[in-house]
């Protein structure tokens, strides 16, 4: 990334969003909500935050991202292709048949994905190894992880949580797309998280808490980390499961169905007039 | 075998200082020089085994040799499935290293019975298995994995196993060593019970049976030339481990013979039976009420041969 050509981060958070409803809706594949919920904050990590180079994806002194939210993989290759590691034309084989592009996060012949994901809970414990490995060697590299609410039922993410503080991995940044909805319920009733935000101080990140789609306040999360020296980051994105669509917006349903048809048509003809 | 392979690592990491040997808090008195002399390649990950494999991952994707250590069924099936994806699906040159694979641990109680181990990591896409059958072997194979680039499961014993190897031997991966030759029967053994295998044969040998006695130290890939020769040139092939009947060595040569072309020969699995062990006891005490030590080997063996031969006759 070249930090002297600034890229607009709404109008690629948009774009983002637009090739998740294309992608989903035409693979009919589920998983569209959480994606538009986390399209804002890959955009400001992939166009402000991330150290990277598509030329040389395995560049030893990259940063890296996690997308531990596998489910969520059409906002990541959507970001990946706009970054520049694959004409965007690729997309076009999601969920299809002998694609790479599969319906979760997959490394395998896709430039620019750091681990394949999809059971839930294990990015945040690779990413701090990774974050780890970079400190030892004195790489300047840091590690970004997106994590789902629901994914924070997952005990091995409280694991990884424990550890980091208590190394002092400041070059490791957690982001929780907190959308409040997992796959059978608003997360308030299945597993109640909150204080979310606490909880992590409390295990020792310093946390910053936002409107995970007011992009001056991402953008200024993402650019501002560590917020302090010697301590991991977590970022608490508060989100709208489908944003930016307004019949997907806070709808579980939006979890499981794909934007056929007519649904498409309408979600991409609000996006297109998302400023 | 810990032993061994703790010397042999500690002298491998002083010269590479990519191997990191990450611990699940456990490996005490065993890890301390390591640990004290090589501070930047040690970790303890904690009582935490998901985060502490999953770490090795992306240790391991950042460029490093990185290893896990723990005992009996904690690095394997507590974090099974960060062991299937972060570490064989990324081909991670990640070493899972258990200590108390089998009945080591038997006293302890059937949570620390690790019977089951070789049996779910042979099951893994990319995986090599790897259970050394004495000290010698664990050096040697503690070598061959860090020299080897990807996943690999080491199965160890505990320490202070006696040396079966007279002398030095030729290691490598993936190729069974020949220990004894004999023509009545194949004794194939993986890891510990190597020792008991060895002593059986010698009775057997007493008894005017000759024996063929196969070391397989590496379980994936397994050395089939190896059975294909035992089941062409020896009468019959018995496998020996102090593991599952279920999954493990004796499964891995019944999956090779049921499916070789023109070539019969009788197999005898001994193991432990699939099931949890209804009582806790020494290693020496389990061993010998699952029908493994050298005396109940013999028997079995010596029985099984002449219900073959009677088969034959008639």
């Amino acid at each position: 990334m070249d930090p002297q050509n600034k890229v607009n981060l709404p109008e690629l958070a948009k774009r983002i969003r637009q090739h998740c409803v294309r992608m989903t809706g035409k693979a009919n594949a589920s998983h569209v909500g959480g994606s538009l919920s986390a399209a804002d904050l890959l955009a400001a990590i992939y166009g402000r935050a991330l150290r990277y180079d598509p030329r040389r994806p395995d560049w030893t002194d990259r940063d890296r991202f996690i997308m531990s939210k596998g489910h969520a993989c059409s906002a990541l290759y959507a970001v990946l292709a706009e970054s520049g590691y694959f004409p965007v034309e690729r997309l076009e084989s999601f969920y299809q048949n002998g694609s790479p592009f599969a319906g979760h996060v997959m490394h395998k012949n896709v430039p620019g994905v750091e681990l394949s994901t999809g059971s839930l809970g294990h990015g945040l414990p690779v990413a701090t190894g990774m974050a780890i490995a970079a400190k030892r060697d004195g790489r300047p590299s840091r590690i970004f992880c997106l994590i789902s609410d629901g994914e924070c039922d997952e005990g091995s993410v409280w694991e990884a949580a424990l550890f980091a503080p208590h190394h002092k991995l400041d070059n490791l940044i957690v982001l929780i797309d907190y959308n409040k909805i997992q796959s059978l319920g608003a997360v308030k009733d299945v597993i109640d998280l909150d204080p979310l935000a606490d909880k992590w101080r409390a295990f020792g990140w310093a946390v910053r808490e936002m409107d995970g789609h007011d992009m001056p306040s991402v953008e200024e999360a993402v650019m501002q980390v560590p917020y302090e020296v010697g301590r991991p980051t977590c970022i608490v994105a508060h989100t709208i499961k489908g944003k930016g669509v307004s019949f997907m917006e806070n709808k579980l349903l939006w979890h499981y169905r794909a934007p056929l048809g007519e649904d498409m048509t309408k979600a991409l003809a609000e996006l297109e007039q998302l400023k | 075998m810990r032993t061994a392979f703790i010397n042999e690592l500690f002298a491998l990491a002083k010269q590479d200082p990519r191997i990191v040997l990450i611990v699940g808090d456990l490996g005490f008195g065993v890890v301390t020089p390591f640990m004290e002399h090589l501070p930047a390649q040690f970790l303890n990950a904690g009582v935490a085994e998901q985060n502490m494999t999953g770490m090795a991952a992306g240790m391991a994707l950042s460029g490093k040799i990185a290893l896990t250590y723990s005992i009996a069924n904690f690095p394997t099936l507590r974090c099974l499935e960060q062991v299937r994806n972060d570490v064989c699906y990324h081909n991670a040159n990640v070493k899972v290293v258990s200590v108390g694979g089998g009945f080591t641990y038997g006293a302890m109680g059937a949570t620390h019975h690790a019977v089951e181990d070789l049996a779910v990591m042979r099951a893994l896409p990319g995986l090599l298995v790897v259970a050394p059958g004495d000290p010698i072997e664990a050096r040697a194979a503690t070598r061959a994995i860090i020299e080897y680039t990807g996943p690999c499961y080491v199965r160890l014993g505990k320490a202070g196993e006696p040396i079966v190897h007279p002398s030095t031997i030729n290691f490598e991966l993936g190729k069974a060593i020949h220990i004894r030759e004999g023509r009545d029967a194949t004794l194939i053994s993986i890891g510990g019970i190597l020792q008991n295998t060895v002593r059986a044969a010698e009775r057997l040998a007493k008894e005017g049976i000759e024996t063929r006695v196969l070391s397989m130290h590496t379980l994936k890939p397994l050395d089939v030339e190896a059975v294909l020769a035992a089941a062409r040139e020896t009468e019959a092939i018995f496998t020996i481990e102090e593991h599952s009947i279920l999954g493990g060595l004796g499964t891995a040569v019944a999956e090779v013979l049921a499916e070789v072309e023109g070539i019969k020969a009788p197999l005898k699995r001994i193991g432990v039976p699939p099931a949890f062990s209804p009582h806790i006891g020494s290693q020496e005490y389990m061993l010998q009420s699952h029908g493994l030590t050298d005396e109940a080997i013999t028997l079995t063996v010596a029985q099984t041969l002449r219900i073959v031969t009677s088969g034959r006759a008639v």
